[in-house]
């Protein structure tokens, strides 16, 4: 009989891992740390052709892009004279499972498919596992979810239990947890014991899925006005969509759009605590996981994370939970677009932002999220008013995440604050200088430049600081 | 007490992890108290009342042991209640953009 403690599951980890993604992640490996990154993602993932090829067996992909009409003249009354650019926006609701995950189950079930797996297990609250479920109905495999739901008391938050009643709806297994990190011992052991596949959201396949996503807003935008996009806003949680998109603007061509992440601003609360769980009101695209995953990569459920955003990202914003509900219901309201609202993280910076932009530009909000029971602002804001969360209008600035939600005052008070990337870049290496100490050869040297999007001189320069 | 038959749809319980065998590194008020799990399926067994041990077959087929909790488990989500926050922002934006001077 196998010990299954939480210890002996663990040091077993590589080995099951190894089982159930059916990659030698060794086999990339450059000595101490670095990894030959572009190697894997060529060698392991699918060319853009045959992605979309994958992606159209299962009705995946191919989403509306739709101009917001309404929105750029009101960031262009917002705006000082020439300034407010035009805002388009990807609906990407309109994938089968009702978001962009889609793309990203889309290439790992066909993985899984045609290895010979029988069925997929995710670990995942959100989107995900509703895509996984999904893309497994199409390719007749089975699905495990396995997603954190409830606090101690048995309190779950409703966007939780909308993610979790999707994931029934299309028949997979949905092994609903408490709060806590061990949800990966339960993970694990599913993996084990099914000797299913590992749809996770960090294999070169999940991120290669996105590429399309990048390659769609590069190519349409093109198609329509002749030009690429000057801003592409993605929404920013464990990196794989800012990823995705990044590389599938890059192989359109577009190598001059701007990669700008949006993560709704969450400091202060504490991913692993009861207490905490139910104090917020967006499970991803929240600093929780952008900022830990951005500055190191590899705390995924795999040996090597395929989301590696520091090699992409131009910038990084932040908006608070008020300001998402805002854009929110000035979509539905005065676009006619009613859609869920963490997909609307990065419409909230986009209205501050078209605002610095010239009227000749064009920036693109890159997703949208179907809506529904529980993922709607009003189930959202009841269960924070519930929870004892202060909801009221005021001045954005004032949010503090986990005691109160400020709803905007007028579309003039929604705002962005800039992350400092620099920041976050030592954060990385302080990290990698723990664990590996310098000197660094040259070849660790170049790893690390195209790692953390630096030239030579500025790796120096952060190397030395830290 | 509600008892459920062989071929009811049911969510059982289990607690993977009691307060004292919980990861370390994890923040205080999550390692007082147990890492517990939720799954629904169909009774697989003749009868089980509600705290009474069950084993279910799920959806993707696997067969699994638990505490009964609850007989054809309901959704409890809804969209909450209107919220007259939200409620003013609609028409306050249209407002805005009728006002002259728009393109």
């Amino acid at each position: 009989m196998k010990d299954m403690s939480f210890a002996a599951l663990m040091d077993r980890r590589n080995e099951i891992m190894k089982q159930a993604v059916g990659i030698n992640y060794e086999e990339f490996a450059r000595g101490r740390f670095a990894f030959a990154y572009e190697e894997m993602m060529q060698k392991v993932g699918y060319t853009l052709d045959e992605i979309r090829a994958i992606q159209r067996e299962t009705d995946v992909g191919q989403t509306p892009l739709w101009e917001m009409k309404n929105l750029t003249r009101l960031v262009r009354k917002l705006a000082p004279a020439g300034k407010g650019a035009r805002i388009f926006i990807k609906d990407e609701a309109a994938n089968p499972s009702g978001s962009f995950k889609a793309r990203r189950a889309s290439v790992s079930v066909y993985r899984a498919k045609k290895q010979g797996y029988k069925g997929v297990v995710s670990a995942t609250s959100g989107n995900y596992g509703a895509a996984v479920a999904s893309q497994a109905v199409k390719r007749n495999m089975k699905c495990i979810v396995v997603q954190e739901v409830f606090d101690s008391k048995g309190d779950g938050q409703p966007e939780i239990l909308e993610k979790g009643r999707k994931c029934e709806a299309y028949g997979a297994e949905v092994l609903q947890l408490t709060v806590g990190p061990e949800l990966f011992y339960t993970f694990l052991r599913v993996l084990e014991e099914t000797k299913f596949f590992n749809a996770s959201l960090y294999t070169p396949f999940g991120i290669a899925g996105v590429e399309t996503l990048g390659y769609e807003v590069a190519t349409e935008i093109k198609g329509k006005e002749g030009r690429f996009p000057d801003k592409v806003l993605i929404t920013h949680a464990g990196g794989g969509n800012l990823t995705g998109t990044a590389r599938g603007l890059k192989k359109a061509g577009a190598e001059d759009t701007e990669i700008v992440g949006v993560s709704v601003d969450l400091t202060g609360l504490h991913s692993a605590s009861d207490h905490d769980f139910n104090r917020k009101s967006f499970t991803t695209g929240h600093t929780g996981f952008g900022v830990p995953f951005t500055t190191w990569p590899d705390r995924a459920d795999v040996p090597r994370n395929a989301a590696r955003s520091l090699r992409y990202i131009d910038r990084y914003l932040t908006v608070t939970q008020g300001q998402v509900f805002y854009a929110t219901e000035a979509l539905a309201q005065i676009e006619g677009l009613e859609r869920g609202p963490a997909g609307n993280t990065s419409l909230a910076a986009a209205i501050a932002l078209a605002q610095e932009m010239d009227r000749d530009e064009i920036l693109v909000v890159q997703e949208t999220e179907y809506t529904g029971a529980g993922k709607h602002p009003t189930a959202q804001l009841t269960f924070a008013r519930e929870k004892g969360i202060d909801v009221r209008r005021g001045d954005p600035h004032e949010e503090k995440p986990g005691e109160n939600i400020i709803i905007p005052r007028g579309p003039g008070d929604l705002f962005y604050k800039e992350m400092d990337l620099d920041k976050l870049r030592k954060t990385y290496l302080k990290a990698l200088q723990k664990n590996h100490p310098g000197p660094y050869s040259e070849e660790e040297k170049e790893f690390l430049t195209e790692e953390l999007g630096v030239d030579q001189e500025k790796l120096e320069k952060l190397l030395n600081s830290n | 007490m509600e008892k459920a038959l062989k071929g009811d749809w049911v969510q059982i319980h289990q607690v993977v992890f009691s307060p004292g065998e919980r990861a370390p590194n994890i923040p205080e008020e999550t390692r007082k108290v147990p890492l517990e799990l939720r799954v629904k399926g169909w009774l697989v067994i003749p009868e089980a009342r509600i705290g009474e041990d069950a084993v279910i077959k799920t959806p993707a087929g696997r067969e699994l042991e638990g505490r009964l909790v609850s007989i054809n488990p309901p959704f409890t989500h809804g969209f909450g209640e209107p919220v007259p926050e939200l409620l003013e922002i609609g028409p306050e934006l249209r407002e805005l953009l009728e006002e002259e001077g728009t393109e």
